[in-house]
């Protein structure tokens, strides 16, 4: 064969691994939204039928109006994007602080706080779930979002602090420096100079602890009974339980809590493998 | 003293009453070096609170019987010291052993298949067209984004018994190949969900697939970093793919699949969300795993051992504790900006 060939056909191998991998990838997510909207008579079946045809709009319908238990999904959106929003928001100032702290100053504990960071990153959330569950008991927040949203601040703040870390330090120092020369005080630097430059780090920040808030299913699985304050992953987990067998439905609700998360991600996907490498890469 | 100095330390410190005028005016009140303490104080205390003072509790719980009656909101009962006897219980409980079994061969064999494919899926896509490369990047962040409670649901969809995709593949093999392999050929209405080994298979195929993403496209920025004069050098000199892998590649990946390695292997060894939608909750205690027995130790009976299920937490953790040192040395080692 001849070297020309043999190069082509290399390349059609590579390109049909791509396509293989893709279709890996992509099929159970494909799956369940094409389950989501098939009407029941293409669901349960033993045969394989690759598209919903015609497409049913009825699960989708069904989550909205009679809903997961007596609730509509509504409701459990909302409780998701409350906790999320405001853990995120929380956690945000906390870790611009922090973040600014540690790129900006030296000082003696700082690479104390530095490990500590990654060490706490590193303890199995389901260890301080036990010593959590009596905490808040106590504290009278079980059964209360707020009790959510102050554990999903904890929870996430390490990380976020580490990934705000680097945007705070690829600013340059000499901005702030310039503008404290020409008089401004530390809180007029760090608001109109420091904080515009970080802005997009810490979008990027706030993006994963909104992800990793939106996901969490331990915390909200124990410290809420009342079915009313249930978020998505906890009421999808009560839906299959309850209607094991109706797949359209819970399809349609995994749809649901899937997409805000898939844009999501798609946005931050660069930032997220550098923040997790964490400089291992370094040329 | 000089002008650059007193700038320096931030305008404190100053002697002339001119100096002292413009001091006030962007006075914070923070001598410059209680800055960085107070930047950081509110951080360090929600860490202090929410992860170091629990971790404290989850090891001193360990040594205490807890029950319904020690965390009642109002006048809780005080919590009796029982030593070791946790401890006893949990080594003693043949679900330790069968739960450290599941854990760490579910861990082993997930974290060899992730690695392998997600750094095959990498180099693939290095050396894949700019096009087709972004398009398959954006197929595998599907996989990845997927939320762990959805996977799992989707998962136990696609093995379902009567109508799941994975039974009608199984089915399409030929009747020979088939009964080669797995001693079967017919498929239909096969349970996945009932048996400890094919449960655990399902979960290595769900967890599998939503992490090989990330090792990809980390191993991508990776080989995105090398140089590629050391390539043309090394077809300069005529050396083989494989020769190029092994001594080039592999060396300068070396600190990223070190990382990946440690970082997977803590992520699988405390899988919970998905074990728990697809062992159907704390029912089939032969398919535990450390996680989800101390979460069942802890809430799942009418009798909740919170003690016991501490206990089995502080295992778990010193176990993951040991593994994170090695990463936590990498990172210390790699990034000059922590010291």
């Amino acid at each position: 064969m001849n070297p020309l060939a043999r190069r082509r056909i290399g390349r059609i191998a590579l390109n049909a691994a791509g396509v293989a991998v893709f279709l890996f990838a992509v099929f159970p997510v494909y799956w369940m939204v094409a389950t989501a909207f098939k009407p029941n008579d293409q669901i349960f079946t033993t045969s394989f039928i690759p598209f919903p045809s015609p497409p049913s709009m009825d699960h989708v319908q069904r989550v909205f109006t009679k809903g997961v238990g007596e609730l509509p999904i509504w409701q459990y959106l909302l409780n998701s994007a409350i906790v999320a929003l405001s853990a995120v928001v929380l956690g945000a100032v906390f870790a611009l602080l922090a973040a600014t702290a540690v790129a900006r100053f030296r000082f003696r504990f700082r690479t104390s706080f530095l490990i500590l960071l990654l060490i706490v990153q590193m303890v199995p959330a389901e260890a301080l779930l036990i010593p959590l569950f009596t905490m808040v008991k106590r504290i009278g927040l079980y059964d209360q979002l707020l009790g959510l949203i102050v554990i999903n601040v904890g929870l996430t703040l390490p990380f976020s602090v580490w990934m705000l870390r680097t945007f705070v330090v690829a600013v340059p120092k000499e901005l702030e420096e310039a503008a404290w020369i020409d008089g401004a005080g530390r809180f007029t630097t760090f608001w109109r100079v420091l904080f515009p430059l970080v802005a997009p780090g810490l979008v990027a920040t706030s993006i994963f602890a909104f992800i990793t808030t939106w996901n969490e299913f331990v915390f909200a699985l124990t410290l809420i009974s009342d079915q009313g304050k249930y978020t998505m992953p906890v009421a999808l987990k009560f839906f299959v339980g309850q209607r094991s067998t109706d797949w359209g439905g819970i399809m349609a609700a995994s749809t649901l809590m899937t997409i805000p998360v898939l844009v999501f991600f798609l946005l931050v996907q660069r930032r997220m493998v550098s923040g997790l490498v964490a400089g291992a890469v370094k040329g | 003293m000089t002008q650059t100095s007193t700038l320096a330390r931030g305008g404190a410190d100053t002697s002339a009453p001119s100096r002292r005028g413009r001091k006030r005016t962007r006075g914070s009140g923070l001598s410059p070096k209680a800055v960085p303490y107070a930047l950081l104080l509110p951080g360090f205390l929600v860490i202090a609170v929410l992860l170091l003072y629990p971790m404290y509790q989850m090891i001193e719980m360990s040594f205490h019987k807890v029950g319904l009656r020690q965390i009642k909101a109002v006048n809780p009962a005080p919590a009796d010291f029982v030593g070791l006897d946790n401890y006893e219980s949990v080594l003693g409980s043949p679900l330790f052993w069968s739960s450290l079994r599941n854990t760490v061969v579910f861990a082993l064999v997930t974290v060899a298949l992730t690695l392998v494919l997600g750094t095959l899926v990498g180099l693939l896509l290095d050396k894949l067209g700019p096009k087709m490369s972004t398009f398959v990047v954006v197929g595998i962040m599907a996989a990845w984004a997927t939320p762990p409670t959805a996977q799992a649901i989707v998962w136990k969809w696609l093995f379902d018994s009567d109508a799941g995709v994975v039974n009608w593949l199984l089915n399409l093999l030929p009747d020979g190949l088939s009964r080669l392999l797995f001693g079967r050929s017919d498929w239909s209405g096969q349970p996945w969900f009932n048996d400890t080994s094919t449960l655990y298979l399902v979960l290595i195929v769900a967890v599998v697939w939503a992490s090989f993403p990330f090792v990809a496209v980390s191993v991508l920025a990776g080989l995105k970093s090398i140089p590629s004069e050391l390539y043309e050098a090394a077809k300069m000199d005529g050396s083989s793919a494989a020769r190029t892998f092994r001594r080039i590649t592999f060396p300068l990946l070396k600190p990223v699949f070190s990382v990946l390695v440690v970082l997977s292997i803590i992520w699988d060894f405390k899988v919970f969300t998905q074990l728990y939608l697809l062992a159907g909750g704390t029912t089939n205690r032969d398919a535990f795993n450390l996680s989800l027995w101390s979460y069942a130790e802890a809430f799942g009976g009418s009798s909740p051992k919170l003690g016991l299920g501490a206990a089995i937490a502080v295992v778990l953790t010193v176990i993951l504790l040991l593994i994170t040192l090695v990463y936590v040395r990498q990172i210390v080692k790699t990034e000059d900006d922590i010291r």
